[in-house]
């Protein structure tokens, strides 16, 4: 079981890591103890390995900075399920090798604080208050979660997996 | 099957016939890189095994985003960056001063229409200002195209706008994109690419306002149609297939306002009037060049900004800074009051150069207001055009700058006098 953070739609990366606490601000090894600083403070303190966070659209809008999802991946975040992401946080999710979900129903299911199960063979966000159905990620983009983000798989393999 | 640009540029790139929905493998004909990511970049890169990037002569650094360094910590990442950039015999590269990386791209020819170009930014969709495919990536994406020269790609679908007719005197393209903007919404264009049509003649700078504010619709990339540089290849086909399609007329078209925190919440100036600033920013890659700086000050020459107002002009490149000075437009910023920054992208992400404190407001010529996009988050950030930046300077609120470009010296007078009894 993980807790569940839920958060609304449009959360932009400047919201989780702000720019005056950027990696080259701050220093590599104290930028993540700054996520969700203005947001949802306290989070980098209270925020469990495995945690998963629920969002509404447009999840991860905003700026490229791939810090803000190094971040997440630093505080151990387990995956992320919401309603439809930004592209490039989604890119970055996929690369550094955290699982992102879309899912219709997840956000109005999951309660902030509930306890909650991401369970990708089976394709559902279990939560107390039902099961929210996930969107299949495309096998290009599960190849490479697999393999633990895009470095990973390209040290394995030499190349991006194929495309259909 | 007729195609939108997108697929026109990613079936050449990728060579197979690709539509919408199809992932491909493109090669990349540049990278661009930027200060505030290299770091992880080059993290990227060692992680990958790479000692090398797979093609110096096609590879682009800047050093743009906090420049000239503000603090020990950039100013020791812009020592590892220039170092970095020496090792690899990285030619193409602009240190602090230069500019800001997708004005330089653009303006100095580092965008082969018709190509992908992949860049460590959200507003590398800029290069769609000359036909390029430019697509922001995150720093790992950006290390994995230095390696193999090529990245992954979901073909996107299109939106097409049509732009019609002229915009009056006063109005600008700056207007035009935030009236799109308000039209389709921040995640209206997710994955999508915006295809400009009615657009191609304008000028370069007008097409890179357009092109570049494309993220804040959540866009992959954004194009232009019909520009003089793109190659004859390069057109959208009738009968190609769009997600959406709008149009905007020009003629009718109003000074448009973002309103904080969101830059969909775009309002005819008319709602916005009357609103107090405290600091006002002329800059960015969305705004930040002599044709903005011109704008600005053909309401400044010869007057004072409001004494409660300050004023931070800073030009996108050090082209466009040098053209501003030998023409005389900074010397009447400057004399107006303005702070006048090196070129870069200044405090349009609050990093460097006046950021905000709380509860100020500010007017910004750029691209974004989030909250804490420019410094506090207690700050407010409005955007609009250079011309409404200037009126915003000049008074201390925000007001329709179309009296202003009208007005007599006497009735202008009157206008600022009458803003500032207020
Ligand atoms: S000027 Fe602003 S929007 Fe443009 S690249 Fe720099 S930080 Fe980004």
């Amino acid at each position: 079981m993980a807790r569940a953070w839920v958060f609304g739609d449009d959360l932009d990366t400047d919201q989780m890591v702000p720019g005056r606490y950027a990696p080259f601000m701050v220093g590599q090894d104290k930028f993540h103890l700054y996520t969700f600083c203005d947001a949802r403070p306290g989070f980098a303190k209270e925020v469990q390995p495995g945690d998963v966070l629920v969002g509404g659209e447009n999840f991860g809008c905003g700026s490229s900075r791939e810090y803000a999802v190094a971040a997440l991946k630093k505080l151990g975040v387990g995956g992320i399920v919401a309603k439809n992401f930004a592209r490039i946080f989604f890119r970055n999710c996929i690369n550094l090798g955290i699982p992102v979900l879309e899912s219709e129903d997840a956000v109005a299911l999951a309660r902030d604080g509930d306890q909650v199960t991401l369970d990708l063979a089976a394709g559902v966000l279990r939560t107390p208050h039902g099961e929210a159905r996930l969107r299949p990620l495309a096998a290009f983009a599960q190849e490479i979660l697999a393999a633990g983000g895009v470095v990973a798989y390209l040290r394995e393999h030499g190349d991006f997996p194929r495309v259909p | 099957m007729p195609k939108t640009l997108a697929e026109k540029i990613l079936s050449r790139a990728s060579g197979r016939d690709a539509h919408a929905g199809d992932l491909v493998i493109a090669p990349i004909s540049r990278v661009m890189v930027h200060d505030s990511v290299i770091d992880a970049v080059m993290a990227g890169l060692r992680d990958l095994g790479k000692a090398h990037v797979w093609d110096t002569s096609r590879v682009a650094v800047f050093i743009d985003h906090a420049a000239p360094a503000p603090t020990p910590v950039v100013a020791d990442s812009h020592r590892t960056l220039r170092e970095w950039v020496r090792e690899q015999e990285i030619a193409t590269f602009y240190d602090a001063g230069e500019g800001v990386c997708h004005q330089i791209m653009v303006e100095e020819g580092y965008c082969e229409p018709g190509t992908v170009i992949v860049g460590s930014d959200s507003h590398s969709n800029s290069y769609g200002a000359v036909g390029a495919f430019g697509a922001g990536m995150g720093a790992t994406d950006v290390a994995v195209a230095l390696a193999l020269g090529r990245t992954w790609l979901r073909v996107p679908e299109s939106i097409k706008v049509t732009f019609a007719g002229k915009p009056r005197k006063g109005v600008t393209m700056k207007d035009a994109i935030m009236r799109v903007v308000r039209e389709i919404g921040t995640d209206g264009a997710r994955y999508a690419c915006v295809e400009f049509h009615g657009a191609g003649s304008l000028p370069q700078g007008d097409r890179i306002t357009l092109a570049g504010m494309t993220t804040e619709m959540g866009a992959k990339a954004g194009i232009v149609a019909d520009t003089p540089e793109a190659p004859g290849w390069l057109f959208p086909d009738r009968g190609a297939s769009y997600a959406n399609e709008v149009t905007i007329d020009l003629s009718v078209l109003e000074p448009q306002i973002a309103v904080p925190p969101r830059v969909d919440q775009v309002v005819d100036i008319s709602e916005a009037i009357g609103q107090p600033v405290d600091i006002v920013f002329l800059g960015s890659c969305t705004n930040g060049r002599l044709v903005d700086m011109r704008q600005a000050a053909s309401i400044l020459r010869g007057r004072r900004i409001a004494p409660e107002v300050r004023l931070e002009v800073v030009p996108s490149s050090r082209r466009q800074f040098e053209d501003a000075m030998a023409d005389g437009t900074l010397l009447a910023l400057s004399a107006a009051g303005a702070v006048i920054g090196s070129s870069g992208c200044g405090p349009c992400l609050g990093r460097t150069g006046g950021v905000l404190a709380g509860s100020e407001i500010c007017l910004s010529t750029a691209n974004r207001n989030y909250r804490g996009r420019m410094g506090s988050p207690d700050a407010s950030i409005y955007i609009g055009s250079p011309y409404v930046a200037a009126v915003a300077a000049l008074t201390g609120v925000i007001d329709d700058p179309r009296p202003y470009l009208e007005a007599t010296e006497d009735e202008l007078d009157a206008l600022v006098a009458a803003e500032i009894d207020d």
